[in-house]
């Protein structure tokens, strides 16, 4: 067990050299740094000595070591855009990217299982098979195409919910939540199920896969055969079968959520670190792509590994032999 | 016996198959194909059947702006759907979009596929080293989606340029993000059919015989994994042309004067809120019909090709 | 005569499927008495299986009893509502299947399980429950069942793990056990064990046992009597002895030879030639007869009731008065 969560951290900490080599090369080679900060006009001299000061004339290495070293330290260098430390402009941001990746976790978790339970145990009515269209419809269109109908629905045809922004926030140290004001939740509102729509439908896909995989199961015939009731044979049995399985896919597609919100982001105008990153990419602000790889690669492992020591606790085969990878 | 008694035997053969059969039987399949096939149809004929060359700031004319479809009361002949802020025809826009997000899907699509293609059969047939190094960028690159990576690969590509990319160069190096998006499936389908494959008795034997390495693999084992890679194909044709469509909605794909259906979307999108509802529903009615459509026939040839999987 | 614990009379058993009906089971009547231990054989399809679930209403669409009727301690529970049915399944009839490996849930201790299904049928207390459940395990034969009550199945061997499943079986002290190939899956040294136990269990408890299988040794080992099961029917029924020693029906002759004894000295055991057909294409008259020895007009014409033979119960025209007379 020990060894086992060992191991992975270790292939996390590989991947996540493998994309710092990336972020430092695209930091590095990517354009001339020197070019992005000054104006046209700018005199050789005057760049030579900005060159001196970025420490541009070190060796590879050298410059390697560094950026490693400031990375660590939370440092990610100066935003070409905005002329601000990266690490203020994502702390900034995050706290909006976050929650609304908690609430369309939440939404796509919830409403994917309720859908994928229903789907398996009625698997021949009308509003099953509603379901799965759906599912496909969410599967097969763009996150963006998604968003845009929704704001056409809620937004200018019924003037239900905000199409943009956060609504009002409260602040909390250096947290910012929307959690907390009527205007924060109903900004939430589109955002969250554009964003989860995906993930829900998938995990809808997976849950009645899985569920009706484990009702032809031995054990669910031989818990009938002992009179068990219905109910606890669906709830007690097959569904916490079901979702040993689900919670790693779940648990992984956390990760895309937040990758994911770029999209959303942009449509919604949700002032989250994806915006701050398709605005980079708009601009060639390589300090902040760099970073925000960095960050996103971060979660990825983090959540990985937590998926892992989850499933070993929700699994009791697991808990003694560890897994063989 | 002849050659020719044997071509028409093929196509016999395929109309007698399983595949076919079960083809007949999913009147959905029939649909998607349909649709599918009608929407490939427009793309091709856009240049001939579209009232308007819509890349052509010439035939653009700013009195004709904004004008709703033709069947509501300031409709005007010949724009059946309306115009844009341009005065651009929207019917004759979705024409074309169509057929840029069609290219750049197939092509991104050919990218992908030959990439992993290639790696997988390297990995796969050479082993060792080389294979693992090859299967731990993917397992690296699967982290991320491949929106992102493709994001990526366009702003880099962008700040290495310095900016000042003509259209066709955009389109490459959007071609070039979704290959380097989408290579690790293909590879990792055909690098398991090729260690399957390169144990059995007919590969050995080619050895056996003298064959080299590259023919072997080419000739022999790529056959055995075309069933799998061509059903990846449909299926991220579909995802590819969604890659592009969001780049261009995103601002970092194809410009504004040479819209794809992403881009048309991005544009029509800014004018949702003032009424005219029509320059962001056509192109999106037709790329959520296009993709649609593609993801149904890859669902439909998935189960069709491998009855074992459900 | 007390009435049986158990009694089957015309059973039928349909499957619609896309290429019409089967049917799976075709007029099947058996009776198993207090504390008698029935063996079911046949060839796998022969319907033996379905027999079992058609008892404890397990068959699911698109499967359909469709006709005959089937008698717990006197009362019909064929028809009953599926409510009703769930309470009998458990509580009146307990099952044991093939598998001890995936009969039980791999996320939950033993315990818990055993708990949960003595509570379904009756008042118990959580902590009586769980005596219960200890003593139940102590009563199958596991060792240290108070400690071993809180392992999880992957922790348990086949055997014990079969123990178990029967353990849960017994939980509500049934009056008819359907044991369903109990030890096909279990090494042979681990086989005898569990037959032994389930002859233990019949007795003490009088419990009533339909053990199907299709292991002839097991049923010499341990049945009381035999029914020979081929193509959804019973060819032949008896006491064990009689049918094992001196089978009438040719398929039952033919079954017998094929048992490996030590005292067989020709070294090669009989076959069958041919295979039981399947449920599309079974051939009108008598379903064995392509592949009978002593086959005639008649057997491809006319289906043959059960009629009494001795001590047996034989489905055979060969053994018809007219055709003896004849």
């Amino acid at each position: 067990m020990l060894a086992f969560i060992l191991r992975r951290l270790l292939q996390s900490v590989v991947v996540l050299a493998v994309v710092g080599v990336i972020a430092f090369s695209m930091f590095r080679f990517a354009g001339d740094p020197v070019n992005q900060i000054v104006g046209v006009d700018t005199p050789v001299s005057e760049r030579a000595e900005i060159r001196r000061n970025l420490g541009l004339d070190d060796s590879v290495a050298v410059q390697a070591a560094r950026y490693a070293a400031n990375v660590l330290r939370g440092d990610f260098g100066i935003s070409y855009q905005f002329r601000q430390p990266v690490s203020h402009l994502l702390a900034e941001r995050m706290p909006a990217t976050l929650e609304l990746a908690l609430c369309a976790t939440i939404f796509a978790l919830v409403v994917g299982i309720l859908m994928g339970v229903y789907c398996a145990l009625h698997r021949e009515t009308a509003l099953a098979k509603l379901f799965l269209a759906i599912s496909l419809a969410g599967v097969s269109l763009p996150t963006f195409l998604i968003g845009i109908l929704l704001i056409f629905l809620f937004s200018v045809t019924l003037g239900w919910l905000p199409s943009f922004g956060r609504g009002d926030t409260v602040r909390l140290g250096w947290w910012t939540t929307g959690f907390l004001t009527v205007s924060g939740l109903r900004a939430l509102i589109l955002p969250s199920i554009t964003l989860g729509l995906f993930q829900m439908t998938l995990i809808m896909r997976l849950v009645r896969a899985e569920m009706l995989e484990v009702l032809r199961a031995d054990y669910i015939r031989f818990a009938r055969a002992r009179g068990l009731t219905t109910r606890s044979i669906h709830v007690g049995h097959a569904l916490k079968n079901t979702l040993v399985p689900v919670i790693t896919i779940a648990g992984l597609q956390l990760g895309s959520v937040i990758a994911f919100s770029i999209i959303t982001e942009t449509v919604f105008q949700w002032p989250g670190m994806g915006l701050l990153f398709v605005q980079a990419v708009q601009n060639v602000d390589i300090p902040i792509m760099a970073a925000y790889l960095l960050l996103v690669a971060a979660i990825f492992v983090a959540i990985n590994l937590a998926v892992d020591v989850l499933y070993t606790i929700v699994d009791p085969r697991l808990r003694l032999a560890g897994r063989t990878a | 016996m002849s050659a020719l008694a044997a071509t028409p035997s093929r196509w016999a053969r395929f109309l007698d198959s399983d595949v076919f059969a079960s083809f007949r039987r999913s009147k959905l399949a029939m649909a998607a194909l349909a649709v599918t096939v009608l929407f490939f149809a427009l793309a091709i004929a856009a240049p001939w059947i579209s009232p308007q060359n819509p890349y052509d700031p010439a035939e653009l004319d700013l009195i004709n702006s904004n004008l709703p479809p033709i069947w509501s009361a300031e409709g005007q002949a010949p724009f059946l759907i309306g115009t844009d802020d341009q005065g651009r025809d929207v019917l004759s826009a979705v024409f074309y979009g169509l057929r840029l997000s069609l290219v750049v899907g197939l092509l991104g699509v050919l990218v992908s596929g030959g990439l992993g293609l290639a790696l997988g059969l390297i990995a796969g047939y050479f082993g060792g080293l080389v294979d693992t190094v090859i299967m731990r960028v993917a397992d690296v690159q699967l982290t991320f989606p491949a929106i992102l990576i493709a994001l990526v690969v366009d702003g880099v590509a962008k700040a290495a340029a310095g900016g000042g990319l003509d259209t066709n160069a955009t389109i490459g190096l959007i071609v070039v993000s979704i290959g380097l998006s989408f290579w690790v499936q293909y590879a990792r389908t055909v690098r398991s059919s090729v260690m399957v494959e390169k144990n059995k008795d007919y590969v050995q034997a080619g050895r056996l015989i003298g064959l080299s390495s590259p023919v072997i693999m080419v000739r022999h084992v790529l056959p055995n994994v075309l069933g799998p890679v061509f059903v990846i194909a449909t299926i991220n044709l579909a995802l590819a042309i969604i890659t592009e469509a969001t780049l261009s909605f995103l601002g970092t794909g194809l410009p504004e004067t040479m819209p794809s259906l992403g881009t048309l979307i991005r544009t029509g999108n800014r004018f949702l809120f003032s009424g005219e509802w029509w320059i962001v529903a056509f192109p999106g009615l037709a790329l959520a019909g296009l993709v649609l459509a593609i993801n149904l026939l890859g669902d439909w040839l998935r189960d069709a090709l491998n009855p074992k999987l459900q | 005569m007390t009435e049986p614990v158990l009694s089957v009379r015309d059973l039928r058993v349909e499957f619609a499927t896309r290429r019409g009906i089967l049917k799976a089971i075709d007029g099947v009547s058996f009776d198993i008495a207090r504390g008698e231990i029935l063996g079911v054989v046949g060839e796998s399809g022969a319907g033996k299986s379905v027999t079992g679930a058609a008892v404890i209403g397990l068959i699911d669409p698109p499967g359909r009893i469709s006709g005959g009727e089937i008698r717990l301690g006197g009362e019909r529970i064929d028809d009953l509502p599926p409510e009703r049915l769930r309470r009998i399944r458990g509580r009146r009839i307990g099952m044991i299947f093939q598998d001890p490996l995936t009969s039980l849930n791999p996320l939950y201790r033993i315990g818990r399980q055993i708990i949960e299904t003595v509570q379904t049928h009756t008042d118990l207390s959580a902590r009586a429950a769980r005596t219960r459940a200890i003593d139940l395990l102590a009563e199958v034969g596991i060792p240290a069942p108070e400690r071993r009550i809180d392992g999880y199945p992957h922790e348990f061997s086949g055997g014990m793990r079969q123990r178990v499943v029967i353990a849960l079986a017994l939980a509500a002290e049934p009056e008819l056990i359907i044991a369903d190939e109990p030890t096909t899956a279990l090494d042979v040294s681990v086989q005898a064990q569990i037959i032994t136990l389930l002859k233990r269990l019949g007795r003490d408890h009088g419990t009533a046992v339909m053990l199907i299988t299709h292991d002839m040794g097991v049923i010499a080992e341990a049945a009381d009597r035999v029914a020979v099961m081929y193509s959804g029917r019973i060819a032949e029924i008896g006491p064990v002895r009689a049918v094992v020693g001196d089978p009438l029906h040719p398929y039952a002759k033919g079954l017998m030879g094929a048992i490996p004894t030590l005292t067989q000295e020709t070294g090669r055991l009989a076959q069958i030639p041919g295979a039981m057909p399947r449920l599309t294409a079974i051939p009108a008259g008598c379903a064995f007869n392509p592949r009978c020895p002593k086959v005639f007009d008649r057997c491809r014409v006319e289906r043959p009731d059960p009629i009494p033979v001795g001590g047996h119960r034989v489905a055979c025209h060969l053994y018809d008065r007219a055709e003896v007379a004849a």
